[in-house]
């Protein structure tokens, strides 16, 4: 199979209308199950009482809002790199989804923080970096949406967004640097978690959750943008008058 | 090559001696903005010998990317940038030229006169040192950061906020340690580690921030 074959628009576009309901079904349903697993399977927390089960929005959302800028960043570099439209386009698609992400993990992290910390915000580590995070998301479209030429666009903010990368392993080093509030992390790749292992189940199955909802935004996101770049192009005429 | 980066720091020197209203106004930015934050706070001496180093650095870290608009912006009207970018001289020396001069330009002035600032502010006397090399080690990471910045937004409409957006969150890492250096002294710690660590971002920034200010000033002039 030669993958490149779908590394132009006009052959993505139909491929991505055929995924993003898929993946967007997957979302609805991988989402109902992870609510379902953690609003009424999980125990109560010993401590924290029920207010400690929006880490099954927060944590997924939080490891989502960083993974999504090293997507992002992939996307861009590789358009940098090969010199390819379709993926500065990917690049663009993902970033508001990422952004959104960002905000919900802050969002939820300082619902969290109100009953358990007795705070809304404190200058913590961890919420400084992910607020920052957010201020790259911001910068990275606010860039893009500066420059009227596209490919110059794609190609700025493919600059920026691999200067930001930088930020990425400062987030996640942060907490020990600056060790403050915020709990160390739960769950880690070489020693067992210290939660129960249906919270964990709840979480793992929310992030696949918000995974393919990534998926699904970022490829109908990408259609849009597809569309409305390759407007002068024969394709997405004959597109235009078979859906008309 | 040398020669030719010599040439490139000297003219940016020049240019900035004849007109050296510029100059001063980011130097005067950076006192006024320091200066107004006891008028804002009060001027409790115990308050503003705890917050001397933060209102510092962030002061320098806003009057440094004031600067930042003119590092290519004049080059890039009157076609010298285009002439930089044909040169046979690697455009990431070319730039780190115009960094080094950029910084010497704005950068160093804020540096030598942070002590006197922080006198303002009660600052212990011993401590000073620390504070001043921080700034030291700290304003050339922020020129090389910001380099990419004016690069990445060269021409733009709205360039100046457009950079602060781009600009400022990069440099967060840089006021946190720099920052915690005084603190660090203050508190008795002792601000080493904090200074070491500056020295390790001018260094790694020093090596790759031109580069990246290079290939986006060549996709900005397209």
């Amino acid at each position: 199979m030669n993958w490149f074959k779908y590394s132009s628009p006009q052959t993505f576009f139909p491929l991505a209308g055929k995924l993003a309901p898929w993946f967007g079904v997957l979302a609805a349903i991988t989402c109902a199950a992870g609510l379902y697993l953690g609003f009424f399977v999980a125990p109560t927390d010993a401590q924290q009482g029920d207010a400690y089960r929006i880490i099954f929005i927060h944590v997924p959302a939080a490891w989502m809002s960083m993974f999504l800028y090293l997507v992002m960043a992939f996307w861009a570099g590789l358009g940098l790199a090969f010199n390819t439209r379709l993926s500065g386009m990917m690049a663009s698609a993902v970033a508001p989804t990422g952004a959104l992400f960002t905000f919900l993990a802050l969002w939820t992290g300082s619902l969290w923080g109100k009953p358990t910390w007795g705070t809304w915000w404190v200058w913590d580590a961890r919420l400084t970096s992910e607020l920052i995070l957010l201020f790259l998301y911001f910068g990275f479209m606010a860039l893009q949406a500066a420059i009227d030429d596209p490919r110059r666009a794609d190609k700025a903010g493919a600059v920026l967004a691999l200067v930001g990368v930088v930020n990425i392993p400062i987030i996640y080093f942060s907490v020990k640097w600056w060790n403050t509030l915020h709990q160390g992390a739960s769950v880690s790749l070489t020693k067992a978690p210290t939660m129960a292992a249906t919270m964990l189940t709840g979480m793992a199955v929310m992030a696949f959750g918000f995974w393919f909802y990534s998926i699904a935004a970022a490829l109908t996101r990408a259609r849009c943008i597809m569309l409305e770049r390759e407007r002068a192009s024969e394709w997405v005429g004959d597109y235009a008058r078979r859906s008309a | 090559m040398l020669a030719a980066l010599r040439c490139v720091i000297y003219r940016d020197l020049l240019l900035a001696v004849r007109r050296s209203s510029d100059v001063l106004t980011v130097l005067l930015f950076f006192v006024i903005v320091v200066s107004l934050f006891p008028l804002g706070v009060g001027p409790d001496p115990a308050l503003l010998r705890t917050i001397a180093p933060g209102v510092i650095w962030v002061a320098a870290l806003l009057a440094s990317m004031l600067a930042l608009n003119r590092m290519f912006a004049s080059d890039h009207a009157d076609g010298t940038l285009e002439q930089m970018l044909l040169g046979a001289t690697p455009l990431g020396m070319t730039v780190a030229a115009k960094i080094l001069a950029h910084w010497l330009i704005s950068g160093l002035p804020l540096v030598l006169i942070s002590p006197v600032l922080a006198l303002q502010f009660d600052f212990p006397r011993e401590f000073l040192w620390t504070l001043t090399l921080s700034l030291a080690f700290g304003t050339p990471v922020l020129s090389l950061i910001g380099a990419i910045g004016a690069a990445l937004t060269l021409g733009l409409r709205g360039a100046g906020a457009l950079l602060s957006l781009l600009v400022l969150p990069l440099y967060v890492p840089v006021l946190i340690i720099g920052a915690g250096a005084a603190d660090a002294a203050v508190s008795g710690l002792g601000g080493q580690a904090q200074l070491l660590l500056l020295g390790a971002l001018l260094v790694f920034a020093g090596a790759f921030a031109p580069w990246a200010a290079a290939v986006a000033l060549r996709i900005s002039t397209e």
